[in-house]
């Protein structure tokens, strides 16, 4: 009897183990498919042979190169720049939009919610040619008006440059914190918020000095979440960049237009590290906070 | 409990007072401005004509269909053409000679033959990310936790590496002077490189190499909150490994599927730049023929109209799978009713 019904009994969780096993293997394959082709950049990186699959020796020429490569610098300080202002923005507009929508009851909140979601959902094409055709269409009026503001000796021109890309990046990355403060806010205990209230502090204050506190791990990781993607984006970035704020990615999809080249190699090494150490970074944050 | 109760309701459930609206005047003044305005400047602009030396469109001089119907129909007004192709046979003595004519019916408007071409390779891209990212989600949401995070950075890091890097290394793999020609070559295997860039599979790997993290994360995080009792109660009760797969964990992780297709198909769709780099031009996806309408071709109102057109299916999708949703959580709430 006893011998019958085991085999019935263990086949199904010796199938199930199989399973997660098979899982485990295609696990491992799936991430040497994703880490590979980075692994082969970063060592192609060091090859003093230019284009060849043959190792010819170590070399740090491509990253001599890469420093001393001027326009590439000069995007690189572009890119930090942009970055810079659009994670101090989104932190700012993502935080305050969070708290609010979580402690009010605003009315048409469900809009709100919506409209907060659409830059994320929206392909970055669309948003692209939408901010596009925005700037290009408010500049002659923008302009007249700076022009009769100041007279005749106005040099404050608004084209496509540095606030257009920013006010882009903005728009995609502060969704992002928000999302990542409401989560942490939707964890949080109200009776602390609450505490504070019934002891006299105005929501203002209660806000500043006990829900930042208790938020601070989701907000530096959406912060660094923002920064990151402003220093990734291209797709966007295309559309409304003006020539002197061109950014790092625009100017290495330039020159990855142009072919291979062992320079190339070089930047993605060091973009790919510097990306490795600010997730793990938004990683250790994020899990101090919790 | 009751108290507990009481708290939530009155921190999440404030009116706001005037300060309250102040305060979130700036991001609802920021979504205004650029979000729903170029919307509908968008929109408005793909029914204007074009300025001939800008590609500007002219904003006061009437509006019109003629975006949307070059969208639809071809130079010639037809929405379908039957296409006459000639069956030669070569003699034996060399000489060709047609024996007969096939005839197929395709849709005749070139812009949305590209429609369906993008919407063909982001449908691929998506289908390949569900079978190769759903078993690594699967082992990631059942590992321990140390593994579980370990695994997760590194899914994560190529995901924020962006996607132009990627891309780059993929092209420094497959080009005719790429790794994998030279490596070919040097042990001999071929004499001569062959094209493995700019071709249709190269974009598909592309697509998929870029986008498979937003199909893995999504689908983690519902396996992740997968009541696992069920799957034993299912395999204690003598239901097979794929019994219980095909009943209980593929119901239970569908909304993790469908996150996941909708962060993979919606970029995928509107993608440019991968299908230019790595297809060469050859197999244009939508995004590459919207971006072209506003610095090589210079049609500002055409390249409009292509992208509402984009956006209006992607409603159309949304909607679609809104009332997917809708219905597994509907059955999700009979599953726990019972």
């Amino acid at each position: 009897m006893n011998d019958a019904t085991t085999p019935t009994r263990t086949r199904p969780f010796f199938g199930m183990a199989l399973v997660n096993r098979l899982c485990g293997w295609w696990t491992a394959l799936v991430l040497a498919f994703l880490y590979l082709p980075l692994a082969l950049l970063i060592a192609y990186s060091f090859n003093a042979s230019r284009l060849n699959v043959v190792w010819e020796g170590f070399t740090v020429r491509w990253y001599r190169e890469m420093l001393a490569n001027e326009p590439l610098i000069r995007a690189l300080k572009n890119s930090v720049l942009i970055a810079g202002v659009t994670t101090i923005l989104s932190v700012v507009i993502g935080t305050t939009g969070a708290w609010l929508l979580h402690s009010y009851r605003y009315r048409f909140r469900r809009l709100w919610e919506a409209l907060v979601f659409v830059p994320i959902a929206v392909p970055e094409v669309i948003m692209g040619i939408g901010l596009l055709i925005l700037f290009t269409a408010v500049a002659p009026g923008i302009n007249g008006f700076l022009d009769s503001a100041f007279g005749a000796a106005n040099e404050t021109r608004f084209a496509l440059g540095f606030v257009t890309t920013i006010i882009a990046h903005v728009t995609f990355c502060f969704p992002l914190v928000l999302v990542a403060v409401q989560a942490r806010l939707a964890d949080l205990d109200p009776a602390m918020e609450e505490a504070a209230l019934d002891l006299g502090a105005t929501p203002l204050v209660a806000f500043w000095r006990v829900i930042v506190p208790c938020i601070m791990p989701a907000i530096i990781s959406g912060a660094l979440m923002a920064f990151t993607l402003s220093m990734d984006e291209v797709l966007v970035t295309y559309f409304v960049c003006g020539p002197e704020s061109k950014t790092l990615p625009l100017e290495i999809y330039d020159n990855v237009r142009k072919g291979l080249n062992p320079m190339l190699n070089a930047i993605s090494a060091v973009f790919v590290a510097a990306t490795a150490i600010l997730v793990v970074i938004a990683e250790r944050i994020r899990r101090i906070g919790r | 409990m009751q108290a507990a109760h009481a708290t939530a309701a009155r921190v999440g459930g404030r009116r706001p007072g005037l300060v309250g609206w102040l305060l979130l005047c700036p991001m609802l003044l920021w979504l205004a401005a650029f979000v729903v305005v170029p919307t509908l400047i968008l929109a408005y602009a793909s029914f204007t004509r074009a300025d001939e030396d800008t590609g500007f469109p002219i904003y006061r001089g009437g509006l019109t269909f003629e975006n949307y119907r070059r969208i639809v129909l071809d130079d010639d007004g037809h929405f379908l053409r039957t296409e006459q192709e000639e069956i030669t046979t070569v003699d034996r003595d060399g000489t060709e000679r047609v024996t007969g004519t096939h005839a197929t019916t395709v849709i005749a408007a070139p812009y949305l033959r590209v429609f369906g071409s993008s919407l063909l390779y982001a449908g691929i891209t998506t289908v390949l990310c569900v079978f190769v990212g759903y078993p690594m989600a699967w082992y990631i949401g059942r590992a321990n936790e140390r593994t579980r995070n370990r695994l997760l950075m590194l899914v994560m890091i190529p995901f924020w590496t962006g996607f132009l890097i990627r891309t780059y290394a993929w092209i420094t793999i497959l080009a005719t002077d790429g790794l994998l020609n030279g490596l070919l070559q040097y042990t001999h295997a071929i004499t001569q490189p062959f094209g493995m860039l700019y071709t249709p599979g190269a974009v598909v790997l592309g697509l998929v190499y870029s986008y498979l993290p937003f199909m893995i994360l999504p689908i983690y995080g519902s396996v992740e909150k997968l009541d696992h009792t069920l799957v034993e109660a299912a395999l204690d009760l003598g239901a097979g490994p794929l019994a219980t797969f095909r009943k209980i964990i593929l119901p239970l992780t569908r909304p993790g599927i469908a996150a996941g297709v909708l962060l993979v198909f919606v970029p995928a769709v509107g993608m440019y730049a991968i299908s230019s780099l790595m297809g060469g031009g050859r197999t244009p996806m939508i995004g590459d023929v919207i971006q072209n309408q506003f610095f090589t071709g210079r049609d500002w109102p055409f390249g409009c109209a292509l992208g509402i057109t984009l956006v209006a299916m992607f409603v159309a999708a949304f909607a679609i799978l809104a009332k997917f949703r809708s219905s597994v959580t509907g059955s999700d709430h009979a599953f726990r009713a019972r």
